[in-house]
């Protein structure tokens, strides 16, 4: 055995490697995310269609006085967020796929994450205000 | 079946019909100007379409996700079943899109 294929030496143990990444931890967190967001939404539907329903004939006035009610504004909120981050994981799957320059690549998941935070905060931010009433 | 690809483009197709849900709730809180803007999107024929397109990938996205909820939780794998699965996504994500807009034009979103 050359010294160039000798392993590092690490003081931790093959298990301790790997403990704690299975399973839902941090190792798979983004597979695990991605099922609870989507489970989460596929519960959310439901009520989110009755609330688009809801609004369907209605004007500003009338969908500002639906918007600020609690239970609508926490549903949709719940929705936001689980999409939000369902589709950065998603999108990020699908760059790591499809982009192989590696710059490129970091850029586009970092525009990624910016477009999901942008979506989401922008959202939260027009419900809350509608709920305040300011 | 090649269907896969088909829940990856619903996919991107609902982050970037995301824009319209933020654009529709930020209208609410701005005011009636904003708001009359996305009402005459929506109302307009290629709006509709847009809105149209948009219920059936999230219909056949979600739908399309139960069939691998099912693969996660360790079912569904024989050929006939993965067969069923992917007929029952496909069809049901069709069936559930009209149904939608069937509800939302009789609860007057039609005008």
């Amino acid at each position: 055995m050359s010294a160039s294929d000798t392993p590092k030496r690490s003081m931790r143990t093959p298990l301790g490697r790997v403990r704690n990444l299975g399973a839902a931890h941090s190792g798979t967190s983004d597979f695990w995310r991605q099922r609870l967001t989507g489970v989460a939404m596929t519960l959310l539907i439901i009520p989110v269609i009755v609330v688009i329903m809801m609004m369907l004939s209605s004007n500003q006035a009338g969908a500002k006085v639906i918007l600020s009610s609690l239970p609508i504004a926490v549903i949709l909120l719940l929705f936001i967020f689980a999409s939000a981050w369902h589709m950065k994981i998603g999108m990020q799957v699908v760059i790591e796929d499809y982009v192989h320059n590696e710059k490129v690549k970091l850029v586009s998941v970092m525009l990624n994450n910016f477009f999901a935070i942008a979506v989401a905060l922008a959202s939260t931010y027009a419900i809350l205000k509608l709920s305040s009433g300011v | 079946m090649a269907l896969s690809i088909v829940h990856r483009a619903t996919g991107v197709a609902l982050y970037f019909g995301t824009l319209l849900l933020a654009w529709w709730l930020i209208a609410a809180a701005s005011g009636p100007a904003a708001y009359s803007y996305v009402q005459a999107f929506t109302g307009s024929f290629f709006g509709r379409l847009i809105v149209f397109g948009y219920t059936w990938a999230l219909m056949h996205h979600m739908l399309s996700g139960i069939r691998h909820f099912v693969w996660d939780l360790g079912y569904g794998f024989k050929a006939n079943e993965r067969e069923a699965l992917t007929w029952g996504a496909l069809i049901g994500g069709i069936a559930a899109t009209v149904l939608v807009w069937i509800i939302a034009y009789a609860v007057g979103g039609g005008r």
